[in-house]
């Protein structure tokens, strides 16, 4: 990538975060770059204040996930590239490989109806991921992101067979040059992380931030606890859906139309 | 009397032994030389004293690496990954890839077997240089305020 294309893309992710970059820099140089318009679908509000990097993430907030089916792109794959890209996946779909996030056909047969949407890990209030883990490797943090802790995770796989969403892979093969925020390696389980490494320093999920870019703007990412927030608005004003309701798991990923 | 000598005697002895067992960290002894370790780049001096960091290193890492990811606590001081970015070495760019790199030249020395490699990158982010705004690195030391502690 030369220098043009670097600077290009700067802009771009710029545009995207530069809501909370804003407020940040307002507080604390004084110096603001005011006007700076977002498109819409892509705001990105968490609490009203960047967390210090000091500070554990809190209940307080609840990050969440709205997608539209309705926008999501026929085709379009550019949240598993960008999600593959951000989290050095190999972006092979065979059985033993990696997927965080997939595409998903589904068409009614009676009526024809067809929808597509990205399925990820839904980020359950109540994972069942979590509860059989038997080391407690596989954790939900205080913000409701739920993640595996490689460092005690024995790769036993029963988390895989007790998500409901499938979206738990297996690393079979020895890795190498992975990502420095994003490390991975044989012999544990893995899945969505909803990008917490960008979460934590107040970007969305690059899947999100891939979907706006390509102009689908199918999908939402925030905090379900804030009642002003765009994604806490959305979901009280329209019907939304969680796959596999009936299970009760309260999933932080809620579907339209489907 | 006898005695005495004798404890003073065998005193004589577990302090020789003691030396015995530190005299790899301050002289080179016949035998397997210490590891020259490749400098570091970046700050000029660690995080912490170079004689508390030989030994307990680990102790910071495993505690950080708990706070990082099951409670989000993102500082920078005692992350792995600022290691890998100040003891990269300049000639493979990494601090795994072969015998003389800064973290195997001491562990095959002291004989530990290291499992960080095998999940963490043992190279610092290739882009951060060229790429300044929403990387990690660049938003640690910007807008991270207290990142440091």
């Amino acid at each position: 990538m030369n220098q043009h294309e670097n600077a290009h893309a700067d802009k771009s992710v710029d545009t995207l975060t530069t809501d909370t970059a804003t407020r940040r820099d307002f507080l604390k140089a004084g110096a603001v770059v005011a006007g700076a318009t977002l498109a819409p679908g892509v705001l990105f509000y968490g609490v009203a204040h960047s967390r210090p990097a000091e500070e554990p993430a809190s209940k307080a907030v609840r990050w969440g996930m709205l997608i539209n089916t309705q926008k999501c792109g026929d085709g379009c794959k550019s949240c598993v590239t960008a999600c593959n890209e951000e989290n050095g996946l190999s972006g092979k779909t065979g059985p033993q490989d990696s997927q965080w996030i997939r595409k998903v056909d589904i068409r009614n047969l009676q009526t024809g109806a067809h929808h597509e949407l990205p399925m990820l890990c839904q980020h359950c209030e109540n994972p069942p991921c979590v509860d059989v883990c038997p080391t407690g490797a596989s954790m939900k943090r205080a913000d409701g992101i739920v993640l595996v802790d490689r460092h005690i995770c024995i790769g036993c796989r029963y988390c895989m067979m007790a998500c409901p969403y499938k979206a738990r892979s297996l690393v079979h093969e020895p890795l190498t040059e992975q990502k420095p925020d994003v490390p991975r390696g044989m012999g544990c389980v893995e899945a969505c992380t909803f990008c917490v490494q960008r979460v934590d320093r107040d970007e969305a999920p690059a899947c999100v931030d891939a979907c706006t870019q390509a102009g689908h703007n199918a999908m939402l990412f925030g905090n379900l606890n804030d009642a002003e927030g765009p994604i806490a608005k959305a979901l009280k004003s329209m019907a939304s859906t969680e796959v596999r309701a009936d299970l009760n798991l309260n999933t932080g990923v809620r579907y339209q139309g489907i | 009397m006898m005695a005495k000598s004798l404890l003073k005697r065998g005193i004589g002895v577990m302090l020789f032994a003691v030396g015995g067992l530190l005299a790899p960290l301050s002289v080179a002894q016949a035998g397997v030389d210490v590891p020259k370790l490749p400098p570091a780049k970046g700050a000029s001096k660690c995080v912490e004293d170079t004689d508390f960091m030989r030994r307990n290193h680990m102790d910071l890492l495993k505690h950080h690496r708990d706070d990082t990811l099951r409670l989000g606590i993102r500082t920078t001081k005692h992350s792995l990954k600022g290691c890998v970015e100040c003891h990269a070495s300049e000639k493979t760019g990494s601090v795994a890839a072969n015998k003389e790199d800064f973290c195997v030249a001491c562990h095959s020395y002291a004989s530990v077997k290291l499992d960080c490699w095998g999940c963490h990158a043992t190279k610092p982010a290739q882009k951060s240089a060229q790429k300044p705004a929403g990387h990690p690195s660049a938003v640690s030391g910007s807008t991270r305020a207290g990142g440091d502690k």
